[in-house]
């Protein structure tokens, strides 16, 4: 088991004839996942790499294909429309790669994906990987190792890291899921802790957090009342100074508020074990997997 | 992107917001002959983006336009929070009988624009909002019917008593809200908007900023943007399509992805260090980001030695590589660096550092500990 892919994930790539779109389907393809279709309007009729059909719509690809999650590497500009496109065609998971989408499109996306019922992940993230069974996005297999550790994450390149560091050790992942790095993003820590709490195959949680917002002070709150697995943390950006922002749009430590020293503290509360830095996951999950 | 307040001024002007008639003066003699044409007592203001101008002198009273004329020579130029003042506002002087706050921000929580509003204006809402929060109104605005009537004058009806003043504070609200938007801010405030004497309801001071992201559809708002109101490194970083910004310390960074930049920096502060940067080359590996992001950080000459890590994923450790080498050929570079990469095409990156001598760690904590070490070592 896993959380929100697995074996029956049926994918569409919307964007997947373009430079990014195709470079990672190629991957997702070798990763083994089920990819079923693509999407690039003007495009439908054509086969993608001699074995995946490619339509003009969304919808088109749902009908011919029973397409069931997505996946959007479209440039920020489109990236809202591919959205509600893939919402309003029944896809009940999208998950949008695309950086630099602006917030205001974000507001009016979000209560048209919520009206349709579907759940997206990010945008601006690297997608999430159940490993050994399927990837939706761009965290990189080889890194990877099926497991029993769930992991979640506002970063890309951070994740690797810890997810190499666990891999290295021997620790397997149920899950990883990268939630991105904007101010709204359609999923957020506690809808995947919650999943993680309720998937029999994970074990302990890694919740890789930054400055910014408030998001991972209220996950805490939820995991001090609603999480019996361990989880441990860490924040990004402790050494950011306040008022810019640090690459991620939604890194921004804002007057006093959305600070690591507050959210590190939160974690304690919760009774987190708490990372230093990011090579202390493998003793931390170890010694709370003993408990 | 911050926009300057005579900026933020034209905005709402144009979107109908009741405003004094005023000027922008890069010059003493502009500023003595806006003052001129609006007669009376009028106000310098330093452009500057920074809080407290008042307290650092940047904003002045003046009666003549002589006086104008001297305040603004003293202002143009001056250092606010290490930014020099370039232009100066200059406005009549009002009597003021209240003054209110009226913001909007782009809110996390409700994923909506939020309405801020209190009859406590004039002073940092902040502290409003630690000290005595009852006295901020707020409204989360559903972007998909943008914010109603009886909604506006429910906010306005919160600030006045006089139902004149109330419907004019409405209609403020909704061309706030219009303005946010039309210019996909991420903050539109006014504050204060003041009561004259004679019942006026008038925008005295406005702040705006605009999400970075609309700025690729928008050259308009891209073109508001004032490069002498940062550090030149930080320009010379954007146009290089890095995401930089500079730091007091002396170990120069180079890192792909926000996330890890951050705890490559917080990794060398664990370690001892000061971290002189934080810089992100992104997710494609060009190798000529890497040229320019050693350009960039060589340039700053408390830099004692520069730090890659790098975590190939959709980059290309090898490209990298390429780019460290290319950058050394180009231009000397003084201080050592240490490279950390691991990764996509890891073992042809080691071989391409090898062919120049260089070497490649395999681990983050190793390599800011060796680059930490050798800062140390340089003082």
């Amino acid at each position: 088991m896993s959380i929100f892919v697995n074996a029956s994930t049926r994918l569409v790539v919307q964007g997947i004839t373009g430079r990014d779109g195709s470079f990672h389907s190629k991957q997702m393809i070798a990763y083994g996942t089920n990819v079923v279709a693509g999407v690039t309007p003007g495009k439908g009729g054509q086969v993608f790499e001699g074995k995946v059909p490619v339509f003009d719509t969304v919808a088109n690809a749902v009908r011919e294909t029973g397409a069931n999650t997505s996946v959007i590497y479209v440039p920020p500009m489109l990236a809202a429309g591919a959205i509600a496109e893939a919402a309003d065609a029944g896809v009940s998971l999208i998950v949008c790669i695309t950086e630099g989408v602006p917030v205001i499109d974000m507001t009016r996306v979000m209560p048209f994906v919520r009206e349709k019922g579907a759940r997206l992940i990010g945008p601006n993230c690297p997608g999430l990987i159940t490993p050994g069974v399927a990837k939706v996005g761009i965290i990189p297999g080889p890194i990877c190792l099926p497991g029993r550790v769930g992991l979640v994450s506002r970063s890309g390149t951070l994740t690797y890291e810890v997810v190499n560091q666990l891999t290295r050790n021997g620790i397997g992942q149920s899950t990883c899921v990268g939630i991105g790095g904007d101010p709204i993003i359609g999923t957020n820590f506690i809808d995947v802790l919650a999943a993680f709490e309720a998937d029999p195959d994970t074990d302990a949680i890694v919740m890789m957090g930054e400055i910014g917002g408030t998001d991972e002070q209220k996950a805490a709150e939820f995991v001090s009342r609603h999480v019996t697995k361990p989880v441990v943390g860490f924040i990004a950006g402790q050494t950011a100074p306040p008022g810019r922002r640090m690459g991620h749009a939604g890194a921004i430590v804002s007057g006093s508020s959305g600070t690591a020293a507050e959210k590190i503290a939160a974690f304690k509360a919760a009774g987190y074990g708490i990372m230093e830095r990011p090579a202390d996951v493998v003793g931390l999950i170890k010694q709370r997997l003993k408990k | 992107m911050n926009l300057h307040e005579y900026q933020a001024r034209e905005l709402l002007k144009a979107a109908g917001v009741p405003m004094f008639d005023g000027g922008v003066a890069a010059t003493p003699a502009e500023a003595e002959a806006i003052a001129a044409r609006l007669g009376g007592t009028v106000v310098v203001k330093a452009q500057v983006h920074a809080g407290g101008r008042g307290k650092a002198g940047g904003v002045k009273l003046a009666a003549t336009p002589a006086e104008a004329r001297d305040h603004a020579s003293r202002i143009l130029g001056m250092t606010i929070k290490g930014l020099i003042v370039q232009k100066v506002l200059v406005v009549p002087a009002a009597e003021i009988a209240s003054e209110s706050y009226v913001g909007l921000i782009m809110d996390r929580e409700s994923q909506r624009p939020l309405f801020m509003v209190s009859p406590a204006g004039g002073i940092d809402i902040e502290e409003v909002a630690a000290k005595t929060p009852e006295k901020i109104h707020r409204l989360a605005v559903d972007p998909r019917y943008g914010l109603l009537g009886h909604q506006a004058l429910g906010l306005a009806l919160t600030l006045y008593k006089n139902f004149d003043q109330v419907k004019t504070a409405a209609r403020i609200m909704e061309q706030l809200y219009r303005v946010f938007v039309a210019n996909g801010a991420s903050l539109a405030e006014i504050n204060p908007l003041a009561t004259t004497p004679d019942g006026k309801v008038i925008a005295l001071d406005a702040k705006i900023s605009i999400d970075d992201n609309e700025l690729d559809r928008r050259a308009d708002l891209a073109a508001l943007r004032d490069e002498t109101a940062e550090a030149p490194s930080e320009v010379e970083a954007r146009r290089a399509n890095l995401t930089f910004i500079k730091l007091e310390g002396n170990v120069g960074c180079v890192v792909n992805g926000a996330g890890l930049a951050m705890a490559t920096m917080d990794l060398v502060k664990y370690y001892g260090g000061e971290p002189a940067n934080f810089l992100d080359i992104g997710g494609s590996s060009n190798p000529e980001k890497v040229v320019n992001a050693l350009k960039i950080i060589t340039a700053d000459p408390a830099v004692k030695v520069i730090l890659f890590n790098i975590f190939g994923g959709i980059t290309r450790t090898d490209d990298v590589a390429n780019g460290i080498v290319t950058a050394t050929r180009q231009f000397k570079v003084e201080v050592p660096i240490v490279i950390r990469l691991t990764g996509t095409n890891e073992q042809e990156a080691v071989k391409i550092l090898q062919g120049v001598g260089m070497k490649a760690l395999n681990d983050m904590d190793e390599a800011v500990k060796q680059a930490v070490a050798l800062a140390k070592e340089a003082k």
